[in-house]
C-alpha cells in the first residue's frame, strides 16, 4: 500500500469541527521553554508541529485520545484539555 | 433545576454504561445514559476483538443479533526483527463454534447495539451531551451538569472512559502518569472478504487475530495488532506513553512503517484506508484504579483502569461489561434498601471481587511490571528471529549442534544469561 501523510489519513475521518471553542487550550510561552516538546511526536494527529521556532497546534483534527495531556512534560500548565462540546469533534464511522 | 430524580445517570453508552443501564432499565429502574457522541460508540475505539464470555452471562447467544464481524479461529504473536520473523500460531475451530470465544467486531456499530438494548429495555438515552460538572451536596455525589442544564439521580455511574473526568472531578482519581497508560492508534483497511479469507486461509467467516512484538513499536514498549473483520483488517499499534514521551518518531510515520513492514504489507496489499482512530489504553491495572466507589456515584470499565495485557491477551470489554453489571447488581440493592452512601455502594468492590473482574485484576497485578522490561521489545524479538533463521538455514557451512548454537546466539545478543534466566523466571511468575 501506498504510504499515506497525516493529512491523508486524517482526511478520510469524519470530523464535525466546533469553529467557536477550541477545546485544548496551549501556553505558548511555557512551550516555548520545553525542550523535548514530546507532543509533536507522540499526538497520533500530527497536530503540533513547530513553525518559525515556535510550537503551533491545531485542535481540528483531534481523535480525542488525550495523550498530549499525558506526554507534557508540564502537564496541566502548558495544556488546557477537555473534550469538544457534545456533538462536535471525531465521529468515528467504524472505531 | 429540575426536580425529577432518577435512580441513576450514566456517563458514557460504552459497553460497560450500557450494560448497567440495560440491566437496571429492565428491571424498572429510570436510567438516563448520556452519551457525549452523536451516536453511541462514535466516540469509542478499541484494538478489534472481544472475549464473549461477559456479554454471554448477561444476553445468552447474543451473536445471533448483535452487529459481531467474525469468530476468532486463530491466534498468533509474531516477533518481528528486520527481514526476520518467527511466529506462534494457535488455531482451534472450537473458538468459532457456540459459544463463540471471543469476536472481532466494530465500536460505532456494536455499542450503538448495545446502547440501544438499554433503550429498548427503557432507559432514556441523551446524546450528544458532554457533561461538564458533577453536582455534590456535603461531598455527596447527586447529579450533573451539563452546559446550563442539571439533572439529579440517587447514583451517578462514571462510565466515561479512561480519561475519566469525572473520577477526576470527584478527586478519585489521579491525573495518571505517562508510564501508566499507551496510546493505540489503527486504521481500518477495507479489503473484499474473499481476500481476507484466503490471505489468512480462513474457514468461512472465521477470523484471525495478530499480534506483533519488536520493530513494529521501534523497540519502544509496545506491539502491534492485526484483527480481521468481514471486509476489513483493524491494524494498528500500542505503545506506552512514557516510552513515546522520548520518541524520535511521530506516531502517525511509525503506523505507516509498520504497514510497510514486509511481513504485514502482504497482508493489506490494495487495501483502502477507510478510519484512522487513537485511543489510551489503561495499562498499569490496579496500580492505576481509581476510588472506585463513594458517596452516590460507582467508577466502572476503562474509567476503574479495567484492562489487563498479558502480552499474548488483551482485554478490556469483557471487564467492562462485567463492570458494568456489577454496579448495576449493586446500585438495586442500594435502591431496595434507599441507602447510596459509599457504605450502600461498598457492595460493588465485593461483586467485583467475587466476579473475574478483580480476580484476574489482581492475579496478573504484576505483568504491567513484567511488560515494563525494555529486552522484551528489542532483544527479545532479536535473538528469537536470529535462532529460528540459524535453525533454518542451510548453506554448507560447518554443523553446530542446537545447544552450542543457542548459546551463540545468547552471547552474540544483549541479553546476559543471567537476565534470561531471571526474565524467564519472572515471565513464569508473573504471567
Amino acid at each position: 500500500m501506498k504510504r499515506l501523510t497525516i493529512e491523508q489519513l486524517l482526511g478520510v475521518n469524519k470530523f464535525v469541527l466546533d469553529d467557536e471553542q477550541a477545546h485544548i487550550k496551549v501556553n505558548k510561552q511555557i512551550c516555548s521553554g520545553c525542550q523535548p516538546k514530546p507532543c509533536t511526536f507522540a499526538c497520533p494527529a500530527s497536530l503540533f508541529s513547530i513553525k518559525d521556532g515556535e510550537l503551533s497546534f491545531d485542535y481540528a483534527g483531534c481523535l480525542e485520545c488525550g495523550t498530549c495531556r499525558v506526554v507534557c512534560p508540564h502537564a496541566g500548565v502548558a495544556i488546557e484539555w477537555q473534550y469538544p462540546r457534545g456533538g462536535f469533534g471525531v465521529h468515528y464511522r467504524y472505531g | 433545576m429540575s426536580e425529577d430524580r432518577s435512580t441513576a445517570i450514566i456517563v458514557g453508552a460504552g459497553p460497560a454504561g450500557s450494560t448497567a443501564a440495560y440491566l437496571l432499565a429492565k428491571e424498572g429502574h429510570e436510567v438516563v445514559l448520556v452519551e457525549r457522541g452523536t451516536t453511541p460508540g462514535s466516540k469509542n475505539m478499541y484494538g478489534g476483538r472481544m472475549y464473549s464470555h461477559a456479554l454471554n452471562r448477561i444476553m445468552p447467544g447474543f451473536w445471533e443479533e448483535a452487529p459481531v464481524e467474525r469468530p476468532i479461529a486463530q491466534e498468533s504473536i509474531t516477533f518481528l526483527s528486520g527481514d526476520k520473523s518467527v511466529s506462534i500460531g494457535c488455531q482451534n475451530m472450537g473458538w468459532a463454534a457456540d459459544p463463540y470465544h471471543s469476536f472481532t467486531l466494530l465500536r460505532a456499530e456494536f455499542d450503538a447495539w448495545l446502547a440501544a438494548k438499554a433503550e429498548e429495555a427503557g432507559a432514556l438515552l441523551a446524546c450528544g451531551i458532554r457533561v461538564d460538572e458533577l453536582l455534590t451536596d456535603g461531598g455527596k455525589v447527586i447529579g450533573i451538569r451539563a452546559g446550563e442544564d442539571e439533572m439529579l439521580a440517587d447514583v451517578v455511574v462514571a462510565a466515561d472512559g479512561v480519561n475519566s473526568i469525572l473520577a477526576q472531578k470527584a478527586g478519585w482519581a489521579k491525573m495518571f502518569s505517562p508510564g501508566q497508560v499507551a496510546t493505540g492508534v489503527k486504521q481500518i483497511i477495507e479489503l473484499p472478504a474473499e481476500t481476507i479469507g484466503q490471505r489468512f486461509q480462513l474457514e468461512g467467516n472465521n477470523g484471525a487475530a495478530r499480534l506483533f512484538v519488536g520493530d513494529c513499536s521501534k523497540g519502544m514498549q509496545g506491539g502491534g495488532f492485526l484483527y480481521t473483520n468481514k471486509s476489513s483488517i483493524s491494524l494498528g499499534l500500542v505503545i506506552n506513553a512514557g516510552a513515546l514521551q522520548g520518541s524520535q518518531a511521530k506516531l502517525c510515520d511509525i503506523i505507516e512503517d509498520f504497514k510497510s513492514n514486509p511481513h504485514i504489507a502482504p497482508l493489506i496489499e490494495g487495501g483502502q484506508v477507510a478510519e484512522y482512530s487513537a485511543h489510551l489504553v489503561p495499562e498499569a491495572g490496579l496500580a492505576m484504579a481509581p476510588q472506585l466507589y463513594g458517596d452516590g456515584m460507582v467508577v466502572v470499565g476503562d474509567a476503574a483502569g479495567f484492562v489487563l495485557n498479558l502480552g499474548y491477551t488483551v482485554r478490556g470489554m469483557d471487564f467492562a461489561i462485567a463492570s458494568g453489571e456489577a454496579a448495576a447488581r449493586t446500585i438495586m440493592e442500594a435502591k431496595a434498601r434507599n441507602d447510596f452512601s459509599r457504605q450502600g455502594l461498598s457492595r460493588y468492590k465485593e461483586l467485583l471481587s467475587q466476579s473475574f473482574v478483580l480476580r484476574d485484576l489482581e492475579a496478573y497485578r504484576k505483568a504491567p511490571e513484567f511488560l515494563e522490561n525494555q529486552r522484551m521489545f528489542k532483544a527479545y524479538p532479536e535473538l528469537v528471529a536470529g535462532l529460528a533463521t540459524r535453525l533454518f538455514t542451510v548453506d554448507g557451512s560447518p554443523p553446530v549442534h542446537l545447544m552450542k548454537m543457542v548459546f551463540g546466539q545468547i552471547k552474540q545478543s544483549d541479553i546476559s544469561l543471567m537476565q534470561l534466566v531471571r526474565d524467564s523466571l519472572k515471565g513464569a511468575i508473573d504471567l
